[in-house]
């Protein structure tokens, strides 16, 4: 799986139009944000004004009349101007908060309706960064960039606006240096986006090599590449270290710029404000304002030019997220289906036929929607309810394609799937779900307590009827030794449990939903003695009476199954009960023998160590 | 295990190097301010004096230098020359400043890149019995952003503070040189500040942690929901995870607002106390100036001078306090380098293979209670085959283990030597550079397949022909030709992935590339099939004929040419001899020839 996305897009108005529609909620939020930003830049324009006043109307004059309410004035004010900054800071915390939430909220949703080509084509890692990273990177440019952008350009503006009505010629005069400074802003800008990518890219490659040296640290003793790998690693991180210094000079560059601006536009108040000053033409305390002003108008273009960056770079996190939502799934039921059965957040129980178990293939053509190649053409069989089905074939060659089909996975690219003699699709799939148990072949538990995890298929089981699963599966010394019994946590992934142990539980949390149809994926990897004896009767006890498809490795489950499909190549080549294969001679026999001769050398040794 | 170094200790050996880069960033950070101090007095001067016409105030030196530039008249008539002054000192601040960004970046990459370098030559250095022990992930954490936070600690929080308090001491000298009052009124604010900011940062710091805390069990629900997509689907609980999902997406996005709720308050507060602090100089200000103790130019000077400090000072607060994250960071990498690397002894000798390899009475345990080999003894003759045969668990890969001294045996329980040299008096690199091994689930690198088989190479692009002679001879040329990329694919994350039987390839090819005197095959056939197992040995027979070879398999077929052959199970030897030896022994080898040759139920005949 490949995911690198390097390219930079280029959306319509920055993409922002297709994100609208979450911000829609927050429209008085956004309001309120974009009034106070005004507001607050407003008011921190006034401030130097107080300074000039107090220049030109007490020290100028010599005299104090008035400095207590001057003095209020200035208190009121600041004090509105904090409670407006308070306000604000606030309110753009909840925007960026609940827009990155729904975001969120609707990405995990819609994975929840994706069909099984989306999780083969992306990693785990892909999709989870779609839904977390990229959501709140957007959720921050709605409340900070657009804030800074807002505040900072008012500021900007208004300084200017201040200026020129106080004295054009001297405005003008610093207007001048005002290219120069952005055009350095733009492109050391620039150049930090590129440096900044090429570090996190080498970044990522020194993590790798990280682990690299310690999952291969066995390999790397015996071949005595330690010094190879270090002299690699070492070039690495001198690599990052030159960018990163690189980095630093362009900021440097950029932050110098910024503060010699200031101090030019210093500079020329001082001399040609300075002269209009000697000559009367202006007042100390105006001479003041301005130098304020022509300082306080470089750091605002600084942020103004970064937040716009930041849209340019926002918009592949953007693309990324809408391309999730764009993303249709290959399976998915019809309206009528849902207006009858309901979908899967509203099923409607009431109108839910019972499901009995018959299962019929007619004339099935199946290919993978990422493959070129046929894997069923004309497939047909029929599974009375109650019929074991085993599937055998070696790692790797696609047997879980049929269960894939029978649990609506995925769709037959052509022909009809029956279930108690009704096309699969008339149905809702939730329906269908609700009716299958699934045990993997590594289990998967969540993480919660042992209870949760047992109720995962059936949320409304009570403590009798677990325990009675977990008798069924010889189970229940899992919960007795446990010190909380049914309330132990599992830990991420049931990591606290063994592997024997998570498979119990996962064959008691499947036979816990009693369901109709069983799909079981039997572990390759085998356990000690002891629990594999445990498993082997469990297998036995939840595959009764049901209508059961197992990915087998065990010749004792494949020899008892009413039919037995054999794959090769991700083809189905044979089919027929043991017996009838093992007379054909084909590939079964060959498989059939390897695996026998496996488990009697292992019984041989067994015979040597006791 | 070795007493633990200690944090400073270690913290100064890394600092070896770039210590000189952070003293430059002061001095260049003390000149910055300097300059930038200066600048208003410039100012307040030139308004005072030169614009307005307020007596000249300087200390002798300037006076000196102003009557020897022809008297303020001249001054007054060029006030240019002030305008340019600021310039001046401008452009020097603006180039101090540079230099301070550039060498805080120098010095805090230089430590980034020692510390990184040492962490990972230690690691690789470690024995392999430490990687049994720690699990990867925390390691890596350890070595990313732990090694990240001392970066911070040392370019960001130390450099910060020290050159804050330079800015702070200087900017209080020029205050209180203009006016005593104002600079009290500016000196009293700042332990407020400072103390108010600290003392919130710590009572704020819980709340980041539950903030991250929450953040991470929703990356979990996310995180189990996409690995268990099939469970979710087939149990057909898709809403229940969409509920759970947004119970947690909702306290999350709450626990944030919470806190962005306080910090707005924090910032609030800290607002009105620089606000009220601007508003007193200001006003106390006024009044100096209205009864002429003050004048207009030191009153802006004042000003300036205060607001230089107020960002420093209120940002100090946070960066003490997160200087005691660092700690832990520390102590945590140093976990890491006090774990004992992998030493030869004083006395350790370079490996002669020219004699035969002898297992003798070796009992070994990883836990020290259950035995793995139990009283082993085994003598290889240099230049033979041996062959292994046994079930997982049996002991076998343990026995070549300690041939390779990944793990050593204990005193008194036996000896492993080679020409009569016990391995563990034999230098580590010369041992393996002697005795090569594929192992059983082999490693390959995320490079191209050529530099994976010629990796012990100094150049594998100039010995190509013998990475490719490699290659044909584990059967593995064909299939890399039918890579677009050849020998060039890349394996890995990055490249292609290769089949369990290919990794088994390529790492055969590994080692014959490698024509160590001894080579030993872990089942490293296991994934291959048998046509290709036997093409496979074929050409082995041949490549290795000068090598002593041992090879462990659970296959007869792959055993049977075997100049000896030992059975192996529960940690000891129970059989050994030539394949017709043990045949004629009627043992447990010939339990499995012959279910291996012939073997199903009685009544149905397999044909092989």
């Amino acid at each position: 799986m490949k995911n690198t996305e390097k390219k930079t897009t280029h959306l319509k108005f920055f993409g922002i139009p297709k994100i609208l529609p979450f911000v829609k909620p927050y429209s008085v939020m956004m309001f309120l944000m974009v009034f106070l930003s005004l507001l607050g830049s407003i008011i921190d324009l006034v401030f130097p004004k107080f300074q000039e006043y107090a220049i030109n109307n007490y020290i100028a004059y010599g005299k104090l009349d008035g400095l207590g309410v001057f003095t209020l004035v200035y208190f009121v004010l600041l004090i509105f101007k904090i409670i407006v900054d308070t306000i604000g800071a606030y309110n753009g915390t909840k925007i960026e908060m609940y827009v990155g939430r729904d975001l969120k909220q609707t990405a995990f949703d819609h994975l929840q309706t994706l069909s099984f080509s989306y999780f083969n084509r992306n990693s785990v890692g892909y999709i989870h960064s779609r839904v977390s990273s990229d959501t709140n990177r957007i959720g921050t440019l709605f409340s900070w960039y657009i804030l800074d952008c807002i505040w900072n350009g008012t500021y900007f503006i208004g300084a200017l606006i201040i200026m020129f009505r106080t004295n054009a010629k001297l405005s003008l005069i610093v207007l001048a240096i005002i290219p120069v400074v952005v055009a350095t802003v733009i492109l050391m800008q620039k150049k930090l986006t590129t440096t900044s990518r090429n570090i996190r890219e080498v970044n990522s490659r020194i993590t790798g090599n990280f682990n690299e040296g310690i999952t291969g640290a066995k390999t790397i003793k015996t071949l005595v590449a330690e010094d190879k790998m270090y002299s690699e690693f070492a070039e690495k991180t001198g690599e990052i270290k030159g960018l990163s210094v690189m980095e630093s000079r362009y900021r440097g560059i950029l932050w110098t710029t910024l503060n010699v601006a200031s101090y030019v536009a210093l500079a020329l108040v001082l001399k040609v404000g300075g002269d209009f000053t000697s000559e009367q033409i202006m007042e100390v305390g105006t001479l003041s304002l301005f130098m304020t002003y022509s300082m306080g108008l470089m750091t605002p273009i600084r942020w103004i030019i970064n937040s716009l960056a930041q849209l340019i770079n926002i918009q592949v996190n953007i693309e990324r997220f809408t391309g999730l939502l764009e993303t249709e799934s290959d399976v998915s039921d019809s309206p009528e289906v849902v207006e009858k059965y309901g979908d899967m957040f509203n099923p409607k129980r009431e109108n839910w036929e019972e499901l009995k178990g018959d299962i019929e293939f007619c004339d099935v053509d199946f290919m993978y929607p990422d493959g070129d190649e046929y894997i069923l053409k004309n497939f047909n069989l029929k599974i009375p309810h109650g019929t074991n089905v085993a599937i055998v074939g070696e790692t790797g060659a696609g047997k879980s394609t049929l269960v894939n089909l029978v649990c609506r996975f995925f769709e037959p690219t052509a022909g009809r799937l029956l279930i108690d003699g009704r096309d699969a699709r008339e149905r809702s799939q939730l329906w269908l779900h609700s009716n299958i148990g699934y045990v993997l072949q590594t289990p998967h538990l969540f993480s919660g307590t042992i209870r949760e995890n047992l109720k995962y298929g059936s949320p409304n089981a009570t403590d009798e009827e677990i325990m009675k699963a977990l008798k069924i599966v010889s189970a229940e010394g899992i919960v007795e030794r446990s010190e909380n019994g049914l309330e132990t946590e599992v830990g991420e992934g049931g990591d606290l449990l063994s592997t024997g142990e998570k498979q119990l539980i996962s064959f008691a949390r499947a036979i816990l939903c009693d369901p109709k149809i069983l799909v079981l994926d039997e572990a390759t990897s085998s356990i000690d003695t002891f629990t594999e004896q445990l498993i082997q009767s469990a297998i036995g006890q939840v595959i009764k009476g049901r209508t059961s498809f197992v990915i087998a490795h065990r010749l004792s489950t494949v020899r008892n199954a009413d039919i037995i499909l054999v794959v090769r190549d991700g083809k189905i080549i044979e089919r027929g009960t043991h017996r009838e294969l093992m007379r054909e001679h084909g590939y079964y026999h060959s498989l059939y023998t390897q695996q026998y001769q496996a488990e009697a050398i292992a019984g041989v040794f067994r015979d040597t160590s006791k | 295990m070795k007493k633990k170094n200690n944090n400073i200790t270690l913290i100064k050996s890394f600092m070896r190097g770039c210590t000189h880069f952070f003293v430059f960033c002061i001095i260049a950070s003390l000149l910055a301010s300097l300059c930038e101090l200066i600048m208003p007095k410039i100012i307040s001067f030139t308004v005072d004096s030169v614009i307005g016409s307020e007596e000249v105030d300087l200390p002798a030196y300037l006076m000196a230098l102003v009557n020897k530039a022809g008297g303020m008249e001249i001054l007054r008539e060029n006030s240019w020359v002030f305008a340019v002054l600021v310039l001046v000192f401008a452009v020097l601040m603006g180039i101090f400043k540079y230099l301070e960004t550039v060498f805080n970046r120098k010095g805090s990459e230089t430590l980034v890149e020692t510390m990184r370098n040492r962490l990972f030559s230690h690691i690789e250095r470690l024995p392999f019995s430490w990687y049994m022990k720690n699990q990867t992930g925390d390691i890596i954490q350890r070595c990313t952003s732990d090694v990240d936070m001392i970066k911070m600690f040392l370019s960001e929080q130390l450099t910060t503070i020290l050159s804050t308090f330079i800015l702070i001491v200087m900017s209080l000298v020029f205050m209180f040189s203009i006016s005593t009052p104002l600079a009290l009124i500016a000196l009293v604010s700042i332990p407020i500040i400072i103390g108010y900011s600290l003392g919130f940062h710590r009572y704020i710091g819980d709340g980041f942690e539950k903030c991250d805390e929450h953040e991470g069990k929703l990356s979990a629900i996310c995180q189990e929901n996409l690995t268990g997509v099939r469970v979710v689907r087939a149990f057909g609980r898709e809403k229940y995870e969409v509920d759970k999902y947004k119970k947690q997406n909702d306290i999350y996005t709450n626990s944030w607002v919470k806190l962005g709720k306080v910090l707005a308050y924090f910032w609030c507060t800290g607002d009105i106390i620089t606000g009220v602090q601007v508003m007193v100089i200001l006003v106390v200000g006024t009044v100096l100036c209205v009864n002429g103790k003050l004048t207009v130019g030191d009153l802006i000077a004042i000003l300036s001078y205060n607001a230089m400090l107020t960002w420093p000072v209120r940002s100090l607060g946070r960066v003490i306090s997160e200087m005691s994250k660092a700690g832990i960071s520390i102590g945590r990498i140093n976990d890491i380098m006090s774990a004992e690397e992998e030493s030869d002894r004083h006395d350790a000798v370079d490996c002669d293979t020219s004699g035969d390899i002898v297992f003798d009475h070796v009992t070994f345990s990883y836990d020290g209670s259950t035995k793995i080999l139990d009283d082993v003894s085994l003598t290889i003759k240099k230049g033979s085959t041996v062959g292994i045969l046994g079930m997982t668990g049996s002991g076998k890969s343990t026995l070549v283990s300690l041939l390779c001294r990944l793990y050593e045996t204990s005193d008194g329980c036996g000896t492993v030597s080679i020409s009569g040299t016990d391995v563990r008096r034999i230098k580590s690199d010369s041992l393996r550079k002697n005795v090569g091994i594929v192992l059983q689930e082999p490693f390959l690198f995320s490079r191209t397949l050529g530099e994976n088989i010629g990796i012990t190479f100094d150049d594998p692009a100039a010995r190509m022909e013998e990475i490719r002679e490699a290659a044909r001879a584990a059967c593995l040329d064909e299939t890399i030709e039918g890579f677009s990329a050849g020998y060039d694919t890349t394996v890995g994350e990055r490249g292609v992935t290769l089949s369990g039987g290919q990794k088994q390839r390529t790492a055969i090819a590994r080692l014959l590339a490698q024509k160590t005197p001894v080579m030993i095959f872990d089942d490293s056939l296991s994934a291959v099939d048998s046509e290709t197992d036997a093409k496979i040995r074929h050409a082995l027979r041949e490549k290795t004929a000068d090598s002593t070879v041992i090879i462990i398999s659970h296959r007869i077929q792959t055993l049977m040419s075997a100049d000896n052959i030992v059975v192996m199970s529960g940690g000891r030897i129970i059989e050994s001899g030539t394949h017709d030896e043990l045949i004629a022994l009627g043992g447990t080898y010939k339990k499995i020839n012959d279910i291996q040759s012939s073997g199903l139920d009685e009544n149905e005949e397999v044909d092989e």
